[in-house]
């Protein structure tokens, strides 16, 4: 057994501490024939953890594309040649898909708006429609709708969205090569405001930038110095048009060595399957992630890209014996 | 309207019956992006249980 392992499965496990950076890089650069056994750690750390249950949550785009930014992997910036249009969402759709969401199960649906932040039409739209979903559906509404000023994290929080996405996307040392127009430094501050509004804080990123796996490792421990309530791990899905639409997709085993040292890394956080597994886990490698330390999904489809069916994740995690976490469980 | 399908929904270049095999492979993780009887970038909404794209010219279809 690695030295790495034994001293997780010690520290980890046993007392609940995650690993610091170069713990992380350890468990990225094991070989292959240590990668099950990193699995079945990081899969330990869950369940002591966190339990068994999975949180299971819906996405939906009220503001898709044209957005100002020029986030290299994103189809939606209006900087790139991408085929994706600007549109909106209009509320009894929105609603309605909120409940598509909610008859799947899941707890959680998040509304996302590709901007840099809200101006006073988006935010008057979310306070609309906020409203409307929990008048005619049961389930907990999140929004992930780029930087906020302290004036609009109030906003939401009377809204009434328990949890705010904004993601940093990278490591600090590697974000200048992902976007330009925005510093990590100011993400950072909106998660800060987030943090202080009592609203619960949801920050991941994207693995396969072009990051290097110290720059993995970093991601890592900067995320859990940030100690979010939850943590997307999305896999490039590179898209047409975009300054990263001719990069590779993240091997599959590299994918699953990230997953079991993020967990290592954060044990008690919700760590999340979202954008980028369909194509780079495929249907074997996602029970893998889901027996490595994953405890959350994103059912359905994405913001632009399309996602596996709800029922094939649901039938998936009834198969694993892993409850689908209640609504009343949330509150 | 024609009914003949011109264009790539994915990559708006001319469809040929072999031309596009990566399309079709990406296509289905996707929503149509281009409609395929005049080339116009479509204005699609994804949501959590499929999706719709619609053409000024063609209207709307759902998937």
């Amino acid at each position: 057994m690695p030295e790495i392992l034994d001293q997780a499965r010690t520290q980890v496990l046993g007392d609940g501490v995650g690993l610091d950076q170069a713990g992380v890089l350890a468990v990225l650069n094991l070989p292959d024939e240590h990668l099950p056994a990193a699995l079945q750690l990081a899969h330990e750390v869950r369940m002591r953890w966190c339990g068994p249950e999975v949180e299971v949550e819906g996405i939906v785009s009220l503001k898709t594309g044209g957005c100002p930014e020029d986030c290299h992997f994103c189809s939606q910036s209006g900087l790139f040649t991408s085929p994706v249009r600007s549109v909106w969402l209009d509320i009894p759709s929105l609603v309605e898909a909120a409940k598509q969401t909610a008859a799947t199960g899941a707890t959680e649906f998040c509304i996302v708006a590709a901007v840099r932040g809200p101006d006073a039409r988006l935010m008057k739209q979310m306070r609309e429609g906020v409203a409307a979903i929990k008048a005619a559906v049961d389930i907990q509404v999140a929004a992930s709708l780029g930087m906020l000023t302290k004036e609009q994290v109030d906003d939401l929080v009377d809204m009434g969205v328990h949890r705010y996405n904004h993601n940093l996307e990278t490591c600090r040392s590697y974000f200048p090569n992902v976007v330009t127009t925005h510093s990590w430094e100011e993400r950072w501050e909106t998660l800060r405001m987030v943090r202080d509004s009592g609203m619960e804080v949801c920050c991941g990123g994207i693995l396969g930038l072009g990051e290097t796996v110290e720059q993995r490792a970093e991601f890592a421990a900067q995320l859990a110095e940030l100690d979010p309530h939850e943590v997307p791990l999305n896999f490039l899905n590179p898209r047409p048009g975009t300054p990263l639409g001719d990069r590779p997709v993240v091997e599959g085993k590299d994918a699953l060595r990230a997953i079991a040292a993020f967990r290592l890394a954060m044990p008690r956080t919700i760590l999340r399957y979202a954008g980028g597994r369909e194509i780079t886990l495929g249907d074997l490698g996602t029970r893998d992630g889901l027996l490595g330390g994953i405890n959350a999904v994103i059912v359905g489809n994405y913001l632009t890209t399309l996602g596996r069916p709800a029922t094939a994740d649901l039938e998936l995690l009834n198969e694993l014996k892993m409850p689908v976490k209640a609504l009343s469980a949330t509150l | 309207m024609t009914t003949t399908e011109l264009w790539c929904d994915r990559c708006g270049e001319a469809a040929t019956a072999t031309a596009h095999p990566g399309c079709a492979s990406a296509r289905q993780l996707e929503p149509p992006r281009f409609c395929q009887h005049c080339r116009r970038r479509m204005k699609v909404q994804v949501l959590p249980v499929g999706w719709s794209a619609v053409c000024v010219e063609h209207g709307e279809i759902r998937g």
